[in-house]
């Protein structure tokens, strides 16, 4: 129990002195997947031969004294981030048997540094929820109680982290889809500022908001794999040039004179009770360690999940207007190309997806365009300018992660309002393309994780993990029966 | 009722880039089918378009060359739309916020000199091809992402004369800037007409309909003049036109319709999130002005101008992008400007005309022009046996100095041969020699043509004049 327990620094000691080797280490993992994940249901693609041909590869680098920080580390992969030669399905029917012939930029660099790849994890289709449950398969569990969900759309991955499946992930976040998952399955995920890392190879969601970024067992492992995977990229002309840090640089100084912002609206009645009181607890360990607490107000809040179907919805409609059937994915049958696309899309595509492209269409579309799509982009300027006010008088801000701990599989699917507002804490932060840490701050009565989110000015990421690291350092986690004794 | 014609245009061109306009991708015309794509061209799910600097600079010269305003602040939309042979499902174009915007660009038509508006030129990726085969459909990619730029103009134009005078200008124009190589054959040029009719003078425009994809000057003038036939044969007869996009048929000569009003598409353009707009400074736009090659009118001034050509054979050259870069670069070979210039309007252009060259690809060099001008010139061969040699370097591409060689066609001022080729033409045309010496010395120049026909340009005309005034007055 050791080893799956370890920080990815121990691993890499570990790995360095020879304990254990890459091959070992990937065994003891993929030993766990196949023991506890027919249950959990993380991974869609499990890489075992691959993946230990790459452990060889990274023990031969580890033999030289060569190691980079993630040589023979092993990792899970969010299932929209292309993997060359091996499927990546965004967990939907329409890319069942999409096998990119390339890798995102992300995987490139983390091959660069030899790492190990164990599979490819479940996630909601095309991204699109926030329960992992509109996946067309591997339906991914909360791995704290299995009648509940893991979150999403990252669920497949912060579910890995959670069960000691897999000691980090990438995943990726549109509107929460890295935070709110972490915050379900007790780990630490942390959301980019956008552009930070490349998008290539990340199948786009919603293009203007989409950021790939960690999920690990701490803030550390989260900025030691921010250090691999940022920079900017030629193949990216959204990525920022902004210099690359050592964002694990921070960890261990003082946080003393901190401004942490409270936004009232953050701790509306809307948020769970037992959310609200653990996070302001939080809020008192963090002045306990000599932060200072600023209240706050952000207007535009009640406006933000309106602003984000919209953007998001409409970027999604013409992003996912490539999968016709014709070159690859799932082929419909018809007798000319538009019944022929039209069947490949029916069958293709699940109902949340389905309901994402016509909400978006119907945005753009001329007569409604200046009603929806503009207003939403005068929105976004608004809550940049409240994020900008906001960060003249403070240095973080602290919210929940989400209103609710990890709810009930089934609870929530069939009102797709409610499923939306859930959203509420995290898609302000990929609207103002601002970086957010989640971490667990407690658990409820029913010993579900809850997570807070800081959130940083752009590209203060080290700052955060800084941040999310002097909490750590004091906080009991709760064990699960997948990582108990 | 007197019906008059309102025309607009959009004219499609491909930019001559290397590469394609968001990927590496080569942009030559041609090649196996599919085997110039990537996946980012294809459209593969992941991938990211990023673009191409070159394209931006080439439409930026496209506009300064048509007098229009460069913004100074630009970006790309999204234009939706499902078609097999655009692998996104959307086209990146600009909507709000093209490149250029306002122009004009001055023709001859009609006798009289119009200036013709543009409206906005834009930049844009090509779609693929279509490729329809018994009851299959196959697509290829490779065209898919070459950079266009879409020349939109205001409805200035009035008849099928203004339409193909416009797009012979700026096709020479964009060629002349290194923009569009213009081959229309190639598909790098076409053409959108929009056409209506109304009564002269009236303040309202009558229903338009659009022609597609015209790509020759041949079939622009031809759908031109029919539409404005159909549209006014409908009108005549009290019916009406109905709006919609219109396809010519190159063999019967006439239009059909593709789609009506009702089936036009919601493109749902909106801005494209991949890539950052763009900004230029001053000195950006100003670098970019600055490397804009000579154009054709100021050609035909410094022709005119500094050479003292004729204005029809300045006219001529300037015509055709290849022919003028022959002449100067032939010019700076060898400095005759005129006998060069009278040479390549009349006997090369000829045997272009004929068919028997292809201005773009010739076999033989400038300098090998120049230094067939220059053997003329320097009394090395007679003028008339530039003509047999030209024919010669076109059909083998051989030198001119190996032609002459090979021909035996140098000029020898064998006087002995002179003297005696002299003596028999005079022999055998006694009438005419008869006419001179009684004061009709007008058939001096017969007598000198048959000479020199007889000597096949072995001598030198004075020789031959010298030889034949002596014989003639003695």
């Amino acid at each position: 129990m050791e080893l799956i327990n370890a920080s990815l620094k121990t691993l890499r000691t570990m790995l360095d002195n020879k304990e254990i080797s890459a091959r070992e280490l990937a065994k003891e993992y993929y030993d766990r997947i196949k023991k506890y994940d027919p249950e959990l249901e993380s991974y869609i693609t499990v890489t075992d031969e691959q993946a230990l041909s790459d452990a060889d590869e990274a023990q031969k680098r580890i033999d030289e004294k060569n190691a980079a920080p993630l040589t023979g580390i092993p990792l899970a992969i969010k299932d929209n981030i292309c993997t060359d030669g091996i499927r990546t399905t965004c967990a939907s029917r329409m890319l069942e048997n999409f096998v990119p012939p390339y890798n995102a930029t992300v995987i490139e660099k983390l091959k660069g540094q030899n790492y190990v790849l164990l599979g490819k994890t479940s996630m909601d289709e095309f991204a699109m929820g926030g329960s992992t449950q509109t996946a067309a398969f591997s339906k991914t569990k909360n791995p704290y109680d299995i009648t509940r969900v893991p979150g999403g759309s990252s669920g497949g991955s912060a579910c890995a982290v959670g069960a000691k499946l897999a000691p980090a992930a990438l995943g990726s976040d549109t509107g929460g889809s890295i935070r709110q998952p972490a915050s379900f399955c007790g780990v630490t995920g942390l959301k980019p500022t956008y552009g930070r890392v490349s998008r290539y190879g990340l199948i786009a969601f919603a293009s203007s908001l989409d950021q790939i970024g960690p999920i690990a067992n701490s803030a550390e492992d989260c900025g030691i794999l921010l250090n691999a995977i940022a920079g900017a990229d030629a193949h990216d002309a959204t990525s920022s040039p902004a210099p690359v840090e050592d964002y694990t640089a921070l960890i261990g100084q003082d946080i003393k004179g901190l401004k942490i912002a409270l936004p009232a609206e953050f701790y509306s009645d809307s948020t769970d009770d037992e959310v609200k009181s653990t996070v302001l607890s939080a809020a008192k360990e963090y002045e306990r360690l000599g932060a200072e607490l600023v209240q706050c107000n952000m207007s535009s809040l009640k406006y933000a999940v309106a602003a984000y179907y919209l953007i998001s919805g409409a970027e999604a409609a013409s992003n996912l207007s490539r999968f016709d059937g014709i070159k690859y994915g799932l082929r419909g049958e018809g007798k000319s190309f538009d019944e022929m696309i039209r069947d490949s899309r029916s069958k293709g595509f699940g109902a949340e997806v389905k309901r994402r492209i016509l909400l978006g269409n119907y945005a753009l579309s001329s007569g409604y365009y200046d009603a929806y799509y503009r207003k939403a982009l005068a929105l976004k300027q608004l809550i940049i300018k409240e994020y900008n006010d906001i960060f003249d008088k403070a240095d973080v801000i602290l919210t929940p992660t989400a209103p609710t701990a990890a709810y009930k599989i089934g609870e929530q699917e069939s009102d797709p309002v409610k499923m939306y507002l859930a959203d509420i804490c995290t898609v302000t932060v990929n609207i103002a393309s601002l970086p957010a840490i989640s971490l667990p701050c407690g658990y409820n009565a029913d010993g579900m994780p809850i997570g807070m989110s800081l959130v940083g000015k752009r590209f203060g990421e080290a700052v955060l993990i800084q941040t999310a690291d002097a909490y750590q350092r004091g906080f009991k986690y709760e064990p699960n029966k997948y990582t108990g004794a | 009722m007197k019906l008059y014609p309102t025309i607009g245009l959009e004219i499609h061109a491909e930019l001559l880039t290397q590469s394609k306009v968001f990927c590496t991708c080569s942009a030559q015309f041609g090649g196996e089918p599919n085997s110039r794509c990537c996946p980012v061209c294809s459209g593969l799910p992941g991938t990211l378009p990023v673009l191409n600097a070159k394209a931006v600079e080439y439409i930026i010269k496209a506009g300064y060359i048509m007098n229009c305003d460069i913004s100074r602040f630009t970006k790309w939309d999204r234009k939706n739309y499902f078609y097999p042979d655009l692998p996104k499902a959307y086209q990146i174009s600009q909507m709000p916020r093209p490149v250029c915007l306002g122009g004009y660009v001055d023709i001859e038509s009609e006798g009289e000199t119009k200036r013709m508006r543009i409206n906005r030129i834009h930049l844009e990726e090509d779609a693929g091809k279509l490729v329809h085969q018994n009851r299959v459909s196959l697509a290829d990619y490779n065209r898919c992402g070459i950079p266009l730029i879409e020349i939109v103009t205001e409805p200035d134009f009035h008849s099928a004369q203004d339409v193909t005078a416009f797009f012979e200008k700026i096709r020479l124009m964009l060629q002349y800037a290194g923009v569009c190589d213009g081959r229309l054959e190639q598909g790098s040029m076409r053409c959108d007409v929009n056409i209506s009719l109304a009564e002269k003078g009236s303040d309202t425009l009558g229903t338009r309909t659009e022609v597609k994809n015209l790509n020759s000057l041949k079939a622009i003038q031809r759908a031109v003049e029919y539409e404005i036939y159909r549209q006014t044969e409908l009108i005549e007869n009290g019916e009406r036109v109905i709006q919609e996009t219109l396809h010519f048929n190159d063999a019967t000569g006439e239009t059909s319709s593709l789609r009506s009003k009702e089936d036009a598409h919601d493109y749902r353009y909106f801005p494209d999130p991949d890539i950052p707009p763009i900004i230029f400074t001053e000195e950006e736009l100003e670098q970019i002005r600055a490397d804009i090659p000579e154009m054709p009118q100021q050609r035909y001034d410094r022709y005119v101008g500094e050479y003292g050509i004729s204005p029809t054979d300045a006219s001529v050259i300037i015509n055709n992008k290849a022919i003028s870069d022959l002449f100067d670069n032939a010019v700076k070979a060898y400095n005759a400007p005129k006998p060069t210039a009278s040479f390549i309007t009349v006997e090369l252009m000829r045997r272009i005309n004929l068919g028997e060259a292809n201005a773009e690809e010739l076999p033989f060099a400038a300098k090998e022009l120049a230094r067939l001008i220059e053997l003329a010139e320097t009394g090395k061969i007679s003028k008339d046996n530039r003509k047999v040699i030209l024919r010669e370097m076109l059909s083998s591409g051989k030198a001119p100095d190996d032609v002459a060689e090979e021909l035996q066609l140098w000029i020898k001022e064998d006087n002995a041969l002179i003297e005696k080729t002299v003596d028999e033409i005079l022999a055998a045309n006694p009438t005419p020699v008869e006419q001179y010496r009684s004061g009709q010395t007008k058939v001096f120049g017969f007598l000198m043509g048959q000479c020199n026909k007889a000597l096949k340009g072995s001598a030198s005309p004075a020789a031959i004049k010298q030889m034949l005034e002596k014989k003639l007055n003695s």
